[in-house]
């Protein structure tokens, strides 16, 4: 009955050719492959993806991923195959008509562990075509990693057709894949796909090339000098990538820290409560996003940009009033400053539990801080990226207020000499003021930050506050280039010993250096010379 | 005159202290072990384990006050000594134990048996026996203090960086207990303990037995510390604490005295971890968190620092408010009240309420000095008057 009717349609086929339509052909090859899915023989199978897969059909590709998910049914009888949809509808495979119900007796077409690898190359192969430029990057990819030798034919065509110039490249590192592990391959063939690994440089592409076998001698040799050059590169960019992690980290470290190194090395004063400003900020933020949320949904981008400035207000303004209720009546005791802020620190935590639950907020990124993108053997992801980039900035403007502002001028030479000041005529007490609102405003904004790559929760504070403080005494108090210095060196050395040590005993090495380096140094790595720091 | 009455008012202070201490070290025990349960007078167990943290607290504030209070050293990490010496006591509780453990191992503790142990760490070795354990409770944390303290104090690590580094170094020891690999249990630290010297730790007498010692130890710390501080050295502590550069350059080795203070200091919260965790019957690592350490600074701030009395009263007044606030419906606003303490008593209090009772009763016994002497100066003005 089938071969019946496919020789009609045959017929049909021809009929229509001779009127000089270039149609594909659906008939024929490809629907006698279909009809070997039936057979319930593996090598038959094989063969059926092979012919399915080349086919150029349109039903190929839903074909194929069926039998991948086990949604091809076959019909031993009547040797009819069909496609069940993942909506529970169902095609014939061979036509693409839709049928009411696959008969009872089709059962689902059996996979090896061989030929799930054919069909893996052949899915791979298909969407190779694809008109997205990231399905068919990912196509390509996945080539790669399965190099099954049916993959090649469709990797030389749409290596042809390619014009995307990163598409381009993984599908030669595909087709160097396939060519190394194919058994007829040249060994020019081989020496070509050795050279285009080497470049690839990767761990996927070492891989490769230690698992490949045996080999022509001259192709072994070629090998193994890829083998040492790609695993030199490798240490070298395990070494970049730690020190872009120890960056990253240096960076948070900082924004933490810059703060407190104005509030510490300028008054003096110990602010336990620093963390706090930093969960307030992060708070700001979450309170900024549920609005936008809720009325302004087209703003979801631009709600880091109006979380900054409102953190450093909400932060500053709460710092102005700690300083003007509390804090200047403990001036000269810095240890009853530390004890009373620790206290103040306490209290806002619970407070900003009892308004927002003692639970984690969920702060999104917005789009551009989301994803990554690849340099050289690395991943960046751009949260971490903008992270560096805004503490950089907001580095870089405190240290051109300080410079070039009258606040800045007026806050140095408090730093400075306190009574020769106030003697000139600053207002010392306004200047007192101003300097902890800014302090805790740069928390605030910090907060901003943070709340991107940690949890907002009210002991949000609590984990940086340490850190940070060990920021400030290792770089030098009072200087807020040491504290740039303090946090990037700690950053990076917290990241270089972590694969050596572990995290945690990573962690403990440093609090254990830091406490040695304090007794050499105890005013920290940039100390202010003369008197000022001998009170 | 004054430092004289000075003297004297804290002699009355103290007496009366170590009165009603060892008064509480001998009647709770007896009504707890002697009357009936349900009497009105009979101190139920529960209420004598809880009184026994109390006087341990109220060793460890006296050990805070006595480096805080006369010597100017504010120690955020002495919560640390106090772990150690805890888990000192806890190793030896945890090799008492033996094969009554869920293994039933006769030398492993049970969580070295979970977690593949196959010998015992070399510096659980002697902990099986009790002479070895009280002696590392107060060899351990000394030696930390001594080995810090010799490291902080020599390169003048002084005022709000030496606080900054003991938390860092209660910060780390933190981190390093909180992990299995380090031998002591991980972050459930060591618990179900059995027998204290072979008697069982839950049993009502051994109870009774450890809070009339914690009051034993508590009156010892208080007369050490009275012995410390009313000495010559005492006296050169508190000159280091109100002026450290001219002792120095008066001729003492500042840092040989700072030295050998913060090491008894440790010693003595050593023993207050000691025999706290076979009162309280667990030990682990969150009492090396920072914060628990800053509390134990603020019962001596509440009670008043630079008076040893008022260190040990704050100990128990605040841990008593504690228990009491968070059992009940304000739970959720105790760490407003403990958070508004701190502010409170820096702001308002800053002598705490003993030394604040203290000042007030020398200045009304000055005044009516002044008073009898101005009249008597009066009279003596008058007199040649009326002679005239």
């Amino acid at each position: 009955m089938p071969a019946h009717l496919s020789a009609r349609l045959r017929a049909f086929a021809l009929s229509l050719l001779l009127i000089a339509f270039a149609l594909p052909a659906f008939a024929g090859p490809f629907e006698d492959g279909v009809a070997k899915f039936a057979n319930d023989d593996f090598s038959d199978t094989e063969e059926a993806i092979g012919v399915v897969a080349s086919s150029g059909n349109k039903l190929a590709f839903p074909i194929i991923s069926a039998l991948q998910d086990g949604r091809l049914m076959a019909d031993p009888d009547s040797k009819k195959v069909y496609v069940t949809g993942t909506d529970g509808k169902s095609i014939d495979a061979a036509t693409g008509e839709p049928v009411a119900s696959v008969p009872d007796s089709a059962s689902a077409v059996r996979l090896n562990n061989r030929l799930r690898r054919s069909v893996d190359a052949a899915i791979g192969g298909l969407t190779l075509q694809s008109p997205d430029i990231g399905t068919r990057l990912q196509a390509a990819q996945s080539v790669f990693k399965s190099h099954e030798e049916t993959a090649l034919e469709a990797v030389d065509g749409a290596l042809a057709k390619e014009t995307n110039k990163s598409v381009k490249a993984a599908l030669g590192d595909a087709r160097a894949a396939i060519l190394l592990f194919k058994s007829d391959a040249t060994e020019v063939e081989k020496l070509e796909a050795v050279a285009t690994l080497k470049v690839r440089g990767d761990q996927e592409a070492l891989a490769l090339l230690t698992g490949m076998g045996d080999q022509p001698a001259s192709v072994t040799k070629a090998a193994a000098s890829a083998i040492s050059s790609i695993q030199s590169s490798l240490a070298v960019w395990s070494g970049v990538q730690n020190a872009w992690y120890g960056l990253s980290l240096g960076s948070v470290l900082l924004l933490a820290a810059i703060g407190l190194a104005i509030t510490f090395g300028v008054m003096g004063v110990i602010n336990m409560a620093h963390g706090e400003m930093v969960m307030i900020g992060a708070y700001t933020t979450f309170v900024v996003q549920e609005v936008i949320r809720t009325r302004y949904p087209g703003l979801f981008d631009y709600s880091l940009l109006i979380a900054v400035p409102l953190a450093f207000l909400v932060a500053g303004a709460i710092g102005v009033l700690i300083e003007r209720s509390i804090i200047r009546f403990l001036y000269g005791r810095p240890l009853e400053t530390l004890l009373a802020t620790w206290g103040l620190s306490l209290v806002l935590q619970q407070a900003v539990r009892t308004m927002f639950g003692p639970t984690n907020r969920e702060v999104g990124n917005p789009s551009w801080m989301s994803g990554a993108f690849e340099l050289g053997q690395i991943t960046i992801t751009y949260n971490r990226l903008w992270i560096l980039v805004f503490t950089l900035a907001v580095f870089a403007i405190l240290l051109a207020m300080l410079r070039y502002t009258a606040l800045g001028l007026e806050m140095r030479a408090v730093t400075q000499n306190r009574r020769m000041a106030a003697s000139m005529g600053i207002a010392t007490s306004r200047v007192d003021a101003l300097t902890f609102g800014l302090g805790s405003g740069i928390a605030g904004i910090a907060g901003v930050a943070l709340s991107q790559i940690d949890n907002v929760s009210p002991n949000l504070g609590q984990s940086y506050i340490i850190d940070s403080f060990m920021v400030v005494v290792f770089g030098g108090v009072g200087n807020l280039w040491g504290t740039l210095v303090g946090a990037f060196t700690l950053g990076i050395a917290n990241k270089f010993l972590e694969p050596v040590a572990g995290a945690v005993l990573g962690k403990i090495a440093i609090l254990v250096l830091i406490i040695l380096f304090i007794q050499k140094r105890p005013r920290g790595l940039f100390a202010l010379k003369g008197r000022a720091v001998e009170a | 005159m004054t430092p004289h009455m000075l003297t004297r008012s804290l002699d009355r202070s103290a007496t009366i202290f170590l009165a009603v201490v060892a008064a509480c070290g001998i009647l709770i025990p007896l009504s707890n072990l002697l009357l009936p349960a349900g009497s009105f007078l009979q101190v139920p167990t529960y209420l004598v384990a809880l009184w026994g943290k109390y006087v341990c607290y109220a060793i460890l504030a006296l050990a805070i006050d006595l480096i805080w209070g006369y010597c100017g050293i504010l120690s955020l990490g002495h919560g640390a000594f106090f772990a150690l010496g805890g888990y000192a006591m806890g190793m030896y509780l945890m090799r008492q134990i033996g094969t009554r453990g869920v293994y039933g191992n006769p030398i492993l503790p049970d969580f070295m048996v979970f977690l593949n142990y196959s010998k015992l760490p070399w510096y659980w070795y002697g902990f099986d026996m009790f002479w070895f354990a009280a002696l590392m409770v107060l060899v351990v944390p000394g030696l930390l203090a001594f080995c810090f303290g010799w490291l902080a104090f020599r390169s003048r690590v002084t005022g709000v960086y030496l606080s900054i580094i003991t938390q860092a170094m209660t910060y780390a020891l933190l981190l390093a207990f909180f992990r299995n690999d380090f031998g002591f249990g991980g972050n459930n630290g060591l618990t179900d303990f059995k027998d204290i010297l072979g008697f069982n730790v839950q049993a009502e007498g051994t109870r009774a037995a450890l809070f009339a010692l914690s009051c034993l130890a508590l009156i010892l710390g208080f007369l050490i510390c009275r012995a410390i501080v009313s000495s010559k050295l005492g006296k050169v502590l508190i000159a280091v604490r109100d002026a450290e550069s001219r002792t120095r350059f008066l001729g003492y080795r500042v840092e040989s005295y700072k030295l050998f203070v913060f090491t008894v200091s440790a010693c003595m919260a050593g023993v207050a971890g000691a025999l706290y965790v076979p009162q309280v019957g667990i030990i682990n690592p969150s009492e090396f968190a920072p914060g628990n350490s800053i509390e134990a600074v603020i019962w001596v701030a509440v009670g008043g620092r630079g008076t040893l009395v008022g260190a040990a009263l704050g100990a128990v007044v605040v841990n008593y408010a504690k228990t009491f606030f968070t059992s009940g419906v304000l739970a959720p606003y105790w760490l407003f009240m403990l958070g508004a303490l701190f502010i409170l008593v820096t702001l308002l209090l800053p002598k705490g309420i003993v030394g604040t009772f203290n000042a007030w009763w020398d200045s009304s016994k000055e005044k009516r000095n002044a008073a009898s002497a101005s009249a008597a100066a009066e009279d003596g003005v008058t007199q040649p008057k009326m002679a005239e």
